[in-house]
């Protein structure tokens, strides 16, 4: 039994004229990280907002297909511990703020507040999670007065200490410094090693080179390519589709193009690392 | 004297939080010019500087020649368009279309012309298809492209594009890419904010670095990226390839692909500097 299954999911939104989504069918594992990618519009954020249960139950329109969590119907799953053991982080980080308290370290808290957890056990995960994050300095200021990468990473806190099982995380660095980047990437990187099912869109194609373990192409609300992330990622098909190859993976291509291939076909820095290692040697 | 010159601007904010320190900056009219720095180094508040919605505590900020002191944020508007990071904080208007045309109709500009310069502004954006929508129903990175058409159709000569990466893809870049293209041929002058180094070392010849509320270098990217005390400063990163290329230990300062094809191709010369 898979942990999720989609099984050919159609849907269309209340008020939209086609499919956002057309007949996808996928089994995802449990602990594995699942980058989703696609040009805008292709129904990338439509998918997570199916997993996450905002659809039906919250967009409403019409679902054709089931979605299985551990094999059962998520309409026929209790909401309340959807809602505990599915996390969501928006793709705008503008709009996850709540806009209603006035520090940091209560904007974390809040989830928290909603769930009916002890005082004491709040402020230690709180603290934590601040800690995980590197956001001391904005624990005291007011959430509504941060930078935009700044929110960003309030908002991915938020998530983070609900200790969710699965994270659906929709383009978490998009307002971020490359530092900051690559500083979310790792903490992704270590809720996936504690054992957390991860959803990620993300147009930064490098990363997700680095980090997923399997690859969704999504196209006009169809799933158009499927499988390991080294394979797909090499794929010039992607292209057509509106979606960048990882800088590696052009590169590879152009060794091709020369008529000197690397050895293995890399898709990353490190393993074009060791190709161009074995020539220079 | 056609040119934004920042002279040891220094914006504090009523609150005693320094925001920017003694930037010193000049771009001349029709340059292309991207800052690149760590989330809160003060990028946003000295493009606030340039478009008068900041005025600095102390120094002085010049747009032709005027101090921006001395005129409303009104006034400079006719000069500096800003393009907000956040596009929710810019519009209001019932649909794509009635907020493009607003500020026009406000100007009092014949009908004639209010067209010509909405149909351009649609037509460089690529948002045709959104013009009826209510602003807050287009998705989000398009959402940006409508905030790109309001300020383009001011057709003011300086533009600041606030992080107009941020969420785009591939499209959506390339698009971004023409257009600093044809803003070039007219001769305007855009100041982009990044976090895309890629897209940055892609597009720009000149590259502002900034780091702790001060600008910290001022270069072709080339040199910004292989300035590992800026790059450390600043938060950013070498394009991927640059990396690479570092991490492989190859000496000369690569940031493209065909600079490293050529380098690590077995028809190369050993050792060929590339400069």
């Amino acid at each position: 039994m898979s942990y999720i299954e989609l099984r050919n999911i159609s849907y269309k939104y209340p008020l939209s004229k086609a499919n956002v989504l057309k007949n996808i069918s996928y089994s995802f594992e449990k602990g594995n990280l699942y980058g989703i990618i696609g040009s805008n519009n292709s129904g990338k954020t439509t998918l997570c907002n199916l997993i996450k249960g905002l659809i039906p139950e919250f967009y409403e329109g019409e679902l054709y297909g089931e979605v299985l969590i551990e094999g059962k119907d998520v309409r026929k799953w209790d909401s309340n511990i959807l809602a505990t053991s599915i996390g969501y982080i928006f793709q705008n980080p503008f709009s996850q703020i709540s806009g209603i308290k006035e520090t940091v370290f209560e904007e974390i808290a809040l989830g928290l507040e909603n769930l009916g957890i002890k005082e004491d056990e709040i402020i230690d995960r709180v603290i934590d999670v601040i800690k995980l994050l590197n956001i001391t300095d904005l624990a005291k200021k007011n959430p509504n007065e941060l930078s935009g990468g700044q929110r960003q990473r309030v908002a991915f806190a938020s998530i983070v200490a609900m200790n969710n099982d699965i994270l659906v995380i929709d383009e978490p660095t998009s307002q971020l410094d490359p530092q900051g980047t690559i500083e979310i990437f790792d903490i992704i990187n270590k809720l996936k090693q504690q054992g957390k099912t991860i959803f990620l869109v993300e147009h930064k194609i490098d990363l997700i080179a680095e980090y997923a373990d399997e690859v969704l192409v999504i196209d006009e609300g169809e799933l158009k390519h499927w499988g390991k992330t080294n394979e797909i990622l090499a794929n010039k098909d992607l292209l057509n589709r509106g979606i960048n190859l990882p800088q590696v993976a052009l590169l590879s291509h152009e060794m091709e193009n020369i008529n000197e291939p690397f050895d293995q076909f890399a898709i990353t820095k490190a393993e074009a690392k060791k190709q161009i290692a074995k020539r220079w040697g | 004297m056609k040119s934004i010159v920042l002279k040891d601007a220094t914006f504090i904010y009523p609150n005693d939080h320094i925001a920017n320190e003694e930037l010193n900056l000049k771009i001349n009219r029709g340059e292309r010019v991207a800052i690149v720095g760590q989330n809160g180094a003060g990028k946003t508040t000295a493009v606030k500087l340039i478009n008068g919605l900041n005025k600095p505590t102390h120094g002085d900020v010049f747009i032709d020649g005027k101090n921006t002191k001395d005129k409303t944020v009104a006034q400079i508007s006719a000069y500096v368009g800003y393009v907000f990071q956040n596009p929710d904080d810019q519009v209001f208007n019932n649909s794509v279309e009635d907020e493009i045309e607003y500020t026009l109709r406000y100007l009092k500009l014949p009908s004639e012309e209010i067209e010509r310069r909405v149909k351009r502004a649609v037509e460089l954006t690529g948002i045709e298809d959104f013009l009826d929508m209510k602003p807050f129903d287009v998705p989000f990175a398009i959402r940006k492209f409508v905030t790109i058409a309001v300020i383009l159709a001011l057709e003011t000569p300086y533009l600041i594009l606030d992080e107009p990466t941020a969420g785009q893809d591939l499209k959506g870049i390339n698009k971004l890419s023409k257009l600093l293209d044809v803003l070039e041929e007219e001769e305007k002058t855009v100041i982009t904010i990044s976090h895309d180094m890629e897209f940055v070392a892609d597009n720009f010849t000149r590259v502002v670095a900034m780091a702790n509320k001060k600008i910290i270098a001022d270069d072709i990217p080339r040199n910004i990226f292989w300035n590992e005390s800026v790059v450390a400063a600043s938060k950013i990163k070498k394009p991927e390839i640059g990396e690479l290329a570092k991490e492989v230990g190859i000496e000369e300062k690569i940031i493209y692909r065909d600079e490293l094809v050529n380098k690590i191709s077995c028809s190369s010369k050993p050792h060929t500097n590339i400069k």
